[in-house]
């Protein structure tokens, strides 16, 4: 790439993350994210209660459950950063200013994600901290024969990274998915149609197999076995394999937001 | 000199301005909208859709053992009232031809039950390897049945493991009579006269003082009943706390009941008692040899295995909720749809020329929820009175048994969903209101409605107890209006939501919804007034 081409791309982002920055809604809705996501956490592992040590808790599983919420949440912040454009015209002078349209989609991306993977690394620490002491108050700890919810061990590190990739992957879907239906009732239905209910119709559906490959391609709930760290052997996908699908979803809703961009009138 | 000038008075005269007018203006925004129209109609074609593609993806079998091939679900035979029910037991009878009485000495309930599923070594005794001990809901005493046929109408006095002496009709009835559990110190008499269709049950401590437990009216009994002694008692089932709550462990029971001081008086044979298993193939892994009875003298044991009780719907086992998946996609397409039209009117301005139009703000407020209800319940209305019947026959073709039920429910079921969407949709239209967001409003909503469902039904993240409480103060709570299983306390079962059991009634789950839906109009309706547009 020349000198040239990276000064643009740089004023691209510098741009993209100008018109993030100065409306009030991204911010505040990212701190909303991380408000709920570590609410919801707290409130699952302290919902957890075990008498006869039978559970078969997974401990981070359940200090990150907040995520199921936090990721609508990051899902608005994606699309309106595209619908907002669109709805209020401010897409024809981005465009007028960088005409090469798969920059733009690049820079949003970059930005949006960047913004997202931070408000994500803290929603997530905070999740698993609270998770954590609560799960530990209630007797789920290595005294009652459960591991421990600590990020020096491996799957749990990987439970915990995984999920800040994983709010990652659901804001580049949600640009992809906006950048294709640019209104945004519409987009954010459909991101959370497709998050929300293949698990719900998969459990209606009765024939094993068939819902093991449902889950296999549904993009939340194969993402999130990224979230698994006991009975990983039960899982249609090992963990990255999930995260993978998911980053297939996203780079789809990607490529044909962006197609439709570039061949589209704004 | 001056003149006066008349101000200029429109010659057109004063339009009416009724609540019917508004209901016109609201109606010929939706349908002018082609957006809104064909969401709507994406929204009933994706009811249908999704209830086709989970009926004809439906399979139901089961394994008789580890070795045998599959076999399609049997139906489990239908009780009297119409519902399914188990009907398998050990029954000691004889015909009774007309009117007539049995008391019987109740001194012992004991049981043996398996902890594993599979029991008895190969060749062995057929109760090889299980633990003694009774079920709660284990049951031994008299009983006078129809027929021999499984789902006959029935009325029994009993004792059972841990709910005292019980009388049973029918399936679907219990009352308690004494309490506490039966032992040689502590025996119980019990009591059926049959008096043409009217069955009365008694039990005494002492047989000497005795107490009415209840009366049956079984209509249409026949005039030649069976009556005798039965045992039964249903399998044992650990259901361990885990997330999710569905994991459960457990093996077949067996339950033997000893009797003495039996009496007959009435229209009773002379001769002695049959013995006979009432059971299908499949109704417990207990080999038909491990059940029977011995007679001494006037002591008789009784074992049998099984359970004379409604029949809750097992695992693949279907009902009418099987068909109607695609509720939830409709729901969100048409909450899309309830949000934008208000969301669409603050974001192009036609906000202020309807304001302006019609100045009263609750007015235009009413008059679109009204204009959005409508238009989603007839359009969920004619999806599900598509989709149940279109996907109840793939059900049927697949080999799926479908839980059968009252009319009066299908309709209750049916016409709940087209609600359901409506109110829906009415919340969005509120919420959207109050945000005037459509991305917002959108993510409100589904996340309010759909997300606790989903959390609810899914099993290894949130423990029984918080996924109870989320259909119960949740907006999901709606859902409950699609529940068709019953929930019996003399049934041990996993009563929970990923099974189609909502912890509230079928109308009460839904007036949650409506609370929800009437609270977010009315701050919908205050924020409207109080706000500029």
């Amino acid at each position: 790439m020349s000198r040239a081409a990276d000064a643009q791309m740089i004023r691209t982002l510098h741009a993209e993350w100008t018109k993030l920055r100065t409306v009030a809604g991204p911010g505040a809705l990212l701190l909303t994210a991380i408000a709920l996501t570590a609410a919801v956490g707290a409130a699952a592992a302290n919902a957890v209660s075990c008498p006869g040590q039978l559970c078969q808790v997974d401990p981070a599983k359940v200090s990150l459950t907040g995520i199921y919420l936090g990721q609508a949440v990051v899902a608005i912040v994606a699309v309106t950063a595209v619908c907002g454009e669109y709805s209020t015209g401010m897409i024809r002078l981005t465009l007028a200013a960088t005409p090469r349209r798969w920059q733009v989609l690049a820079a949003k991306a970059a930005v949006v994600g960047a913004a997202t993977l931070a408000a994500g690394a803290v929603a997530v620490l905070a999740s698993a901290l609270a998770g954590g002491l609560l799960l530990t108050r209630h007797g789920i700890d290595p005294a009652h024969g459960y591991e421990a919810l600590s990020l020096g061990q491996g799957a749990v590190l990987r439970a915990t990274a995984g999920s800040v990739l994983y709010l990652g992957l659901i804001a580049l879907l949600g640009l992809g998915v906006a950048a294709m239906i640019r209104d945004s009732a519409v987009a954010i239905g459909t991101v959370l149609g497709l998050l929300y209910l293949f698990p719900i119709v998969t459990g209606f559906i009765s024939n094993p197999d068939l819902q093991r490959h449902l889950d296999q391609v549904s993009p939340m709930t194969a993402g999130l076995y990224i979230q698994a760290t006991t009975n990983l052997s039960t899982l249609p996908l090992t963990p990255w394999q999930g995260l993978g699908v998911l980053a297939l979803w996203a780079a789809g809703a990607l490529l044909a937001g962006g197609l439709l961009l570039r061949f589209r009138d704004a | 000199m001056t003149t006066t000038i008349a101000p200029y008075r429109s010659e057109l005269g004063t339009g009416r301005d009724g609540f019917a007018q508004l209901l016109r203006a609201e109606w010929t925004k939706f349908r002018s909208v082609r957006g809104w129209v064909i969401g709507m109609l994406i929204g009933g074609l994706l009811i249908v859709g999704i209830g086709v593609l989970t009926g004809s993806n439906s399979q139901c079998s089961f394994q008789q053992g580890p070795d045998s091939a599959s076999q399609a679900c049997p139906t489990p035979p239908s009780g009297p009232e119409g519902g399914w029910v188990s009907d398998s037991f050990y029954f000691v009878r004889q015909p009774l031809a007309g009117n007539g009485s049995i008391t019987v000495r109740v001194t012992s309930l004991t049981g043996l039950y398996s902890t594993h599923g599979g029991i008895g070594a190969a060749g062995g005794s057929p109760t090889a390897g299980m633990t003694p001990g009774v079920q709660p809901w284990s049951k031994a005493g008299i009983m006078i049945k129809a027929s021999t046929a499984q789902g006959s109408a029935y009325a029994a006095m009993m004792v059972t493991g841990s709910h005292g002496v019980r009388m049973q009709w029918d399936f679907t009835h219990d009352a308690a009579g004494l309490a506490g559990n039966v032992s040689a110190s502590a025996p119980r008499w019990l009591r059926l006269t049959r008096s043409g269709d009217v069955i009365s049950g008694y039990d005494s401590a002492d047989g000497v003082h005795w107490t009415l437990v209840g009366t049956a009216r079984l209509t249409g009994f026949p005039a030649t009943a069976q009556g005798g002694l039965f045992a039964a008692t249903p399998g044992y089932t650990k259901t361990s706390t885990s997330l999710g709550g569905s994991s459960s462990t457990g093996g077949p029971a067996l339950a033997t009941g000893a009797f003495d001081h039996v009496s007959r008086p009435g229209s009773w044979p002379a001769g002695g008692w049959t013995g006979q298993a009432i059971q299908a193939p499949g109704d417990t892994a207990l080999p038909t040899s491990a059940q029977g009875f011995t007679q001494s003298g006037d002591r008789l044991t009784v074992s049998g295995s099984g359970d004379v009780a409604p029949d809750t719907g097992g695992a693949g086992l279907s009902s009418v909720q099987q068909t109607l998946t695609g509720t939830f996609l409709g729901l969100i397409v048409m909450v899309v749809v309830g949000a934008m039209f208000m969301t669409v009117e603050y974001r192009r301005g036609l906000i202020r020329t309807t304001l302006t139009a019609s100045p009263r703000r609750g007015r235009v407020l009413a008059a679109k929820a009204v204009v959005l209800a409508g238009v989603t319940f007839v359009t969920g209305l004619v999806a599900v009175a598509i989709v149940i019947p279109v996907g109840e026959r793939l059900l049927h073709e697949n080999g799926s048994p479908i839980l059968p039920m009252p009319a009066l429910t299908e309709a209750r079921v049916a016409g709940g969903t087209a609600a359901l969407l409506a109110v829906a949709a009415v919340l969005a239209l509120a919420v959207g209101t109050l945000l005037r967001r459509s991305a917002g409003a959108v993510t409100v909503v589904i996340a309010g409605i759909v997300l606790p469902y989903l959390l609810a039904i899914l099993g290894g993240v949130l423990p029984t107890g918080a996924q109870e409480w989320l259909v119960r103060l949740t907006p999901a709570a709606g859902f409950a209006i699609q529940q068709t299983n019953q929930q019996y306390p003399q049934v041990i079962a996993s009563y929970n939501p990923a099974n189609g059991f909502f912890p509230l009634a079928p109308w009460a789950g839904f007036a949650v919804l409506c609370a929800w839906a009437a609270a977010a109009l009315v701050l919908a309706a205050y924020a409207l007034r109080r706000r500029d547009a």
